[in-house]
């Protein structure tokens, strides 16, 4: 007769398994491994708890800035008894809620536009009536809102707006740029070069310089843009050498049998690039659109030289302000906490999109 | 059949069918518009720039600037011409970038060479460093250094001593400094001779090993010969020792080397925020060489500083050199941030020359026309590397 021996399952040995076991393949697998955890651990001791300290224990959070000077640690307050400020800048106080809902209407759009599957046409218009009405609101005039001038906008809505107008605006620049520069006509070549590594060449801050104090002698008498406008015009000329590079990128990565196949079933330059070459070619460089997106939020702080309203030039008035002086370590922490969520949750898209159109492949 | 001899003949095309025509035609329309823009923009520059009584040209260069800088290279003073202020403003400008780049380079490769470590800690702390010094602007870190330094650091009067010899305040940290000698213009002489040597040594070391196969230490006495020459010049000189130690007179400090709050803020947020890019850069790089390379190296018995040197690298820097080359170019440009903290770099001197002189367009043509320098100098190097690393395949 047959005769099953049930057999005692053995576990692995406790330690290569569990906590220990990971600890000892990750942190402690051999000598050199161990001495720099243990020295990076005891930095982490050295420097974690204090600034833990510093900002959730001694810290202040709703108080004057009197009180605040008395705390030991960090004195947030400046942020609390502030933030209207920051993030609004000099926005008549009641109306407020006008650039908070625009930004809303940004937020929830950029949400909407997370998922490839919504990327159909009505997401364009969605976007489109989106921009406009946020443009809407800020500026008012209509419906009933009382006019905004665009001298009051600032904060947050401000540099949102730099941003999103300023790639929206830069985008189809940039890829006529792109394709003029991979034109076979020479004369067209040559000006989408030049125009590019120019552009490239220089600071963005030589440009905001450009558009704040020459840009105005650009113009005939009488006719002025406002500084806002100004900058955003730079903002854009900018970003669009940028892109032109990006787009350049997918059109390169066109193979030549793509032109080919087009010209044989005889569509022309125009119908090639529409139908054929620029929706393969815009698609692969949407990650990397996506950093050029990331840089241009990043970049809208530059403004602040030219002393625009924007996140960080609210923050710095708020500190000029006697009663907050000496509080920019929170002040900056909680600006840079901002601008980190923004960066940090488009970079990380851009990174899943690039996980799933490579597999897609 | 020869009647269709006629008809087979290409019809005549008219110009604006015919590609090449219309490329021209295209290409004159466009030269046009562009120039009309042109004209139109500098034709209304100019009548501006006559009613409000504008000079123009670069005559304003030879002028006394009338304003002091707080940090030079070379000897400044107010006395001096716009020419010499805009000098002493570029050179602060490589200054910062040259001492940035050296030291992001140092510290972008360790945080690179850190995330791909297998220590588990080492490698999320890394990550963790990448990714928030990509995502806060330049700027607000730049800002945010310098209020460290201003805001919590004592006055000059209790200024906090870490170490021997070096002392900070608000006013800037004061290093001591070994004083002038004469034995020290020599030592750099002997440095620089110490480069040519090793230089010469190297190529007469490789021709030989092509010819013989015999191998000679390139590495190992090179820096000897490097670090050996200086000293026993030093050694030569009598050993002159006497240090130059800053000292705490009226309200400041006197002597020594100062280094003013402004360069540290500047060179601390350019170096931190380009090394994390940098950091990315080197891993990449790293990672693009396959395993099966090194294991290649080690299968024909090379030694494993030579399958790093005569393996690895070659391959891993040629990923490397040319988005390493442009983050050195972005630091370059991001140096120009400055303005915005006081240092008194090219565009901060450019912007002051505006603000007295009014010759907005010339001082911002200069702005443009140094970045583009070295840019365009930057690319033409890359250039010539690409074409020297280029894979020479079969």
């Amino acid at each position: 007769m047959e005769q099953t021996v049930q057999t005692e399952e053995l576990r692995p040995p406790v330690t290569h398994i569990g906590v220990i076991g990971w600890a000892r393949h990750n942190l402690f697998n051999g000598v050199f491994n161990s001495i720099l955890t243990i020295v990076t651990l005891f930095f982490l001791w050295k420097v974690v708890p204090p600034i833990f300290r510093w900002a959730f224990i001694d810290s202040a959070w709703t108080t004057t800035g009197q009180a605040c000077r008395k705390a030991a640690g960090a004195c947030w307050s400046v942020i609390f008894m502030n933030y209207r400020f920051i993030l609004f800048g000099f926005y008549p106080y009641e109306q407020q809620w006008r650039p908070f809902l625009a930004m809303m209407i940004l937020f929830s759009l950029l949400f909407y536009s997370r998922d490839r599957t919504h990327w159909k046409k009505p997401l364009a218009y969605a976007w489109i009536i989106g921009l406009f009405t946020m443009g809407l609101l800020m500026k008012g005039g209509i419906l009933g809102l009382p006019s905004v001038e665009s001298t009051q906008w600032g904060g947050l809505p401000l540099t949102l707006l730099l941003a999103v107008f300023g790639l929206t605006a830069a985008y189809p620049l940039g890829v006529i740029l792109a394709l003029g520069r991979r034109s076979k006509m020479s004369g067209v070549r040559v000006l989408s070069i030049v125009y590019i590594e120019l552009i490239r060449g220089v600071p963005l801050i030589s440009l905001l310089f450009m558009s704040a104090i020459i840009f105005p002698l650009f113009l005939p008498e009488g006719v002025t843009f406002n500084k806002i406008l100004r900058a955003q015009a730079a903002i854009i000329l900018f970003t669009a050498a940028y892109i032109a590079e990006v787009v350049r990128g997918g059109l390169q990565a066109m193979s030549r049998g793509q032109y080919e196949a087009a010209e044989s079933i005889g569509l022309n330059y125009y119908l090639t690039m529409r139908l054929v070459i620029l929706p393969q070619a815009l698609k692969i460089v949407i990650p990397p659109t996506v950093s050029i997106l990331i840089s241009a939020f990043k970049d809208t702080s530059l403004v602040v030289i030219i002393a625009l309203f924007e996140l960080l030039k609210t923050t710095q008035s708020v500190l000029s302000n006697p009663e907050w002086m000496g509080f920019s370590r929170e002040a900056y922490v909680f600006v840079a906490i901002l601008y980190f969520l923004g960066c940090f949750s488009m970079s990380n898209y851009s990174r899943k999109l690039e996980r799933e159109l490579s597999r897609r492949d | 059949m020869r009647g269709f001899k006629d008809s087979a003949a290409p019809e005549k095309v008219p110009f604006w069918l015919d590609p090449k025509k219309r490329a021209i035609l295209f290409q004159c329309i466009t030269f046009c518009m562009v120039g009309l823009l042109a004209y139109y923009l500098i034709s209304n520059t100019l009548i501006n720039l006559k009613k409000q009584n504008i000079a123009t040209g670069f005559s304003f260069l030879h002028k006394e600037s009338s304003f002091e800088i707080g940090e030079s290279l070379i000897p400044y003073s107010a006395a001096n011409t716009y020419a010499r202020a805009l000098l002493v403003g570029t050179l602060n400008t490589i200054k910062v970038a040259f001492i940035g780049v050296v030291i992001t380079i140092i510290l972008g490769t360790f945080i690179g060479v850190a995330r791909l470590s297998t220590n588990w800690l080492l490698s999320k702390l890394a990550a963790i460093y990448i990714e928030v010094m990509q995502d806060i602007p330049i700027l607000l870190q730049l800002f945010f250094w310098y209020a460290i330094f201003y805001e919590t650091l004592p006055s000059p009067q209790q200024a906090l001593n870490p170490g021997a010899g070096i002392y900070m305040s608000n006013r800037g940290v004061a290093f001591t400094i070994p004083e002038g000698h004469p034995a020290h213009k020599y030592m750099l002489l002997a440095f620089l001779v110490g480069c040519v040597i090793v230089y010469v040594m190297r190529r007469w070391a490789r021709k030989r090993q092509e010819k013989t196969g015999q191998f000679f230490p390139t590495f190992r006495v090179g820096i000897a010969i490097i670090f050996s020459l200086p000293f026993v010049t030093w050694l030569a000189f009598g050993t002159p020792m006497k240090m130059d130690a800053p000292k705490f007179i009226g309200f400041n400090f006197q002597g020594g080397l100062m280094v003013s709050p402004e360069f540290i803020a500047l060179l601390m947020g350019l170096v931190l925020y380009t090394a994390a890019f940098v950091a990315e850069v080197v891993r990449a790089g790293i990672q693009s060489v396959s395993k099966g390379q090194r294991e290649a190296a080690m299968a024909i018995g090379l030694r494993p500083t030579l399958v790093l040197n005569l393996v690895i690298l070659p391959q891993a820097l040629r990923v490397i050199v040319p988005p390493l080359t442009s983050q050195m170019l972005n630091l370059t440009k991001n140096s120009s941030l400055a303005v915005a903290i006081g240092y008194p770099d090219f565009v901060s001197v450019a912007n002051t020359t505006i603000n007295q002189t009014g010759q907005s367009i010339e001082g911002v043509a200069l702005i443009m026309a140094v970045y583009l320098f070295f840019s365009l100098s930057t690319s033409a190097f890359m250039n010539w590397y690409n074409k020297r690393v280029a894979l020479v395949e079969r």
